[in-house]
């Protein structure tokens, strides 16, 4: 069943960047690509409980802050050691001058 | 130096336990220093964004600058060999081997020299080789030590423990009691086997990786030897090999400056790490990493912004060391000190307008605490 969150505005993220959101307990990482597109992620570092929001998107790639771990954003795909465990993904709709997350 | 102070000893000293399997190991998970959360300069996220950008120009630059240096200099050496023009030759030649390599693993390794990451990638495993660091397990070994920096039980690379091992030391200036150690290490994981503090940090899923590098390496000196062998000549061995110890010096003459003589059990890199000033052969060499601190608060900032992140958070830092010379005028005595008395360490001083600290750092920087 599908919970649209109401997350943020679209210029709330700088295009090529990640911004953190906390809700019910749960924090994800929303990520703005280059191409104005919108993905949300698990908000932390399957490798060590880091947030993404401090890291750095590179093209579809977020790498985290604290031990350069890096994600394949759309698909949370860990790309190397020492991320090895995949990040959870979340549908994202951008509707009406909002970034919605579907949590599920 | 003016920024330091001592602490006076406690009666009862006792030794650390600095394995990461020992009561040491529990005590700092129980004390909440085991993942934790770190202090980090307020810095926009904006000028971070810029400085964190990646670039594949400054590292092809330098690395070209490197691999024409090693084949100048090896070139000349395995020219000039039995004549008195092969020592200097070697001498260079050894320093861009067996120390430059040093800092060309750790900025791959953190895959931040090259914004392309199969340049990264293959940089990392040609320095990882040439100062005898199995890839594998020094990536997963550095991911702690980055963790759990200078945090006893488990940090895996705390260099200069207490009471230092001066004849160790001694020793890795020629990289002898290292390369030994790596040599027991190769011979462990190219029978598929872990020690058991490594188990503590390699996930199984990377295991194999290990054992696999162990043998290529071994089996690329084992071809080293018997071609010196077969050539009855040293030349193969001080091309491949050998550099690692005849010129691994400037790597313990650089390294100890990191984290020597600091404190142990802080979250605060501020306090446990040195920022040294250099001149631009030595930050060539050594991939300014004698930005010490700032690496190891902002680890995704690639070597050749870390002059830019030093000048934008030193407000929030102790003053940098003006020179190498400072740093050993510091760094000698407290380790001497440390021989007999394994409590000392030097207290960094924080600037008056430097920004608190966590509340949950623990104020634990005693033996005494340990006990």
């Amino acid at each position: 069943m599908s919970t649209w969150i109401d997350a943020c505005a679209p210029d709330d993220i700088e295009e090529e960047d990640v911004i953190r959101f906390d809700h019910g307990g749960v924090t994800l990482a929303i990520y703005r690509l280059e191409d104005d597109r919108f993905f949300a992620t698990a908000g932390l570092c399957t490798h060590e409980a880091v947030h993404l929001s401090n890291g750095l998107v590179m093209g579809k790639v977020i790498e985290c802050p604290k031990h350069n771990g890096r994600f394949d954003i759309p698909t949370g795909q860990a790309k190397g050691a020492p991320a090895c465990i995949n990040l959870k993904t979340y549908p994202v709709k951008v509707e009406a001058g909002r970034v919605f997350v579907d949590l599920g | 130096m003016s920024q330091s102070s001592t602490i006076t000893p406690p009666q009862t000293i006792q030794r650390r336990d600095y394995s990461l399997v020992g009561e040491e190991a529990r005590r700092a998970e129980e004390r909440g220093l085991a993942s934790a959360e770190w202090y980090a300069a307020p810095i926009p996220r904006k000028q971070l964004k810029e400085l964190m950008k990646r670039k594949d120009g400054p590292a092809i630059r330098d690395t070209a600058l490197w691999i024409g240096a090693l084949i100048l200099f090896g070139g000349a050496g395995a020219y000039f060999w039995g004549h008195w023009l092969a020592v200097p030759c070697f001498i260079i030649y050894g320093v861009l081997y067996g120390s430059a390599s040093d800092s060309r693993w750790h900025e791959c390794g953190h895959g931040t020299a090259f914004k392309t990451r199969w340049m990264n990638d293959a940089v990392y495993n040609l320095a990882c080789f040439m100062i005898m660091r199995e890839p594998t397990v020094w990536r997963w070994s550095h991911t702690r030590h980055h963790t759990d920096t200078i945090i006893v039980g488990r940090d895996p690379e705390i260099s200069v423990k207490r009471p230092p091992d001066i004849l160790g030391l001694l020793l890795n200036l020629f990289a002898i009691k290292t390369s030994w150690f790596a040599l027991g290490k190769l011979l462990l994981h190219a029978r598929g086997r872990l020690n058991a503090e490594e188990a503590t940090f390699i996930p199984e899923m990377e295991r194999h990786k290990v054992y696999r590098t162990a043998r290529i390496y071994l089996a690329l000196l084992l071809a080293v030897a018997v071609l010196s062998i077969g050539l009855h000549s040293w030349l193969p061995a001080m091309l491949i090999g050998l550099p690692t110890l005849y010129g691994g010096w400037l790597t313990i003459v650089f390294g100890v400056t990191q984290h020597a003589g600091l404190s142990e059990d802080v979250l605060d890199h501020r306090l446990n790490s040195r920022t040294v000033y250099m001149n631009p052969i030595s930050r060539f060499l050594y991939w300014n990493m004698n930005y010490h601190v700032e690496h190891h608060m902002f680890p995704m900032v690639p070597y050749h912004a870390l002059p830019a992140l030093h000048e934008a958070i030193k407000g929030e830092c102790p003053p940098a060391y003006p020179s190498l010379l400072a740093a050993y005028r510091e760094i000698i005595p407290a380790v001497l000190r440390q021989v007999r008395d394994p409590g000392y360490h030097v207290v960094r001083v924080l600037p008056a307008s430097a920004t608190v600290p966590p509340a949950t750092q623990p104020p634990v920087d005693r033996l005494a605490d340990a006990a």
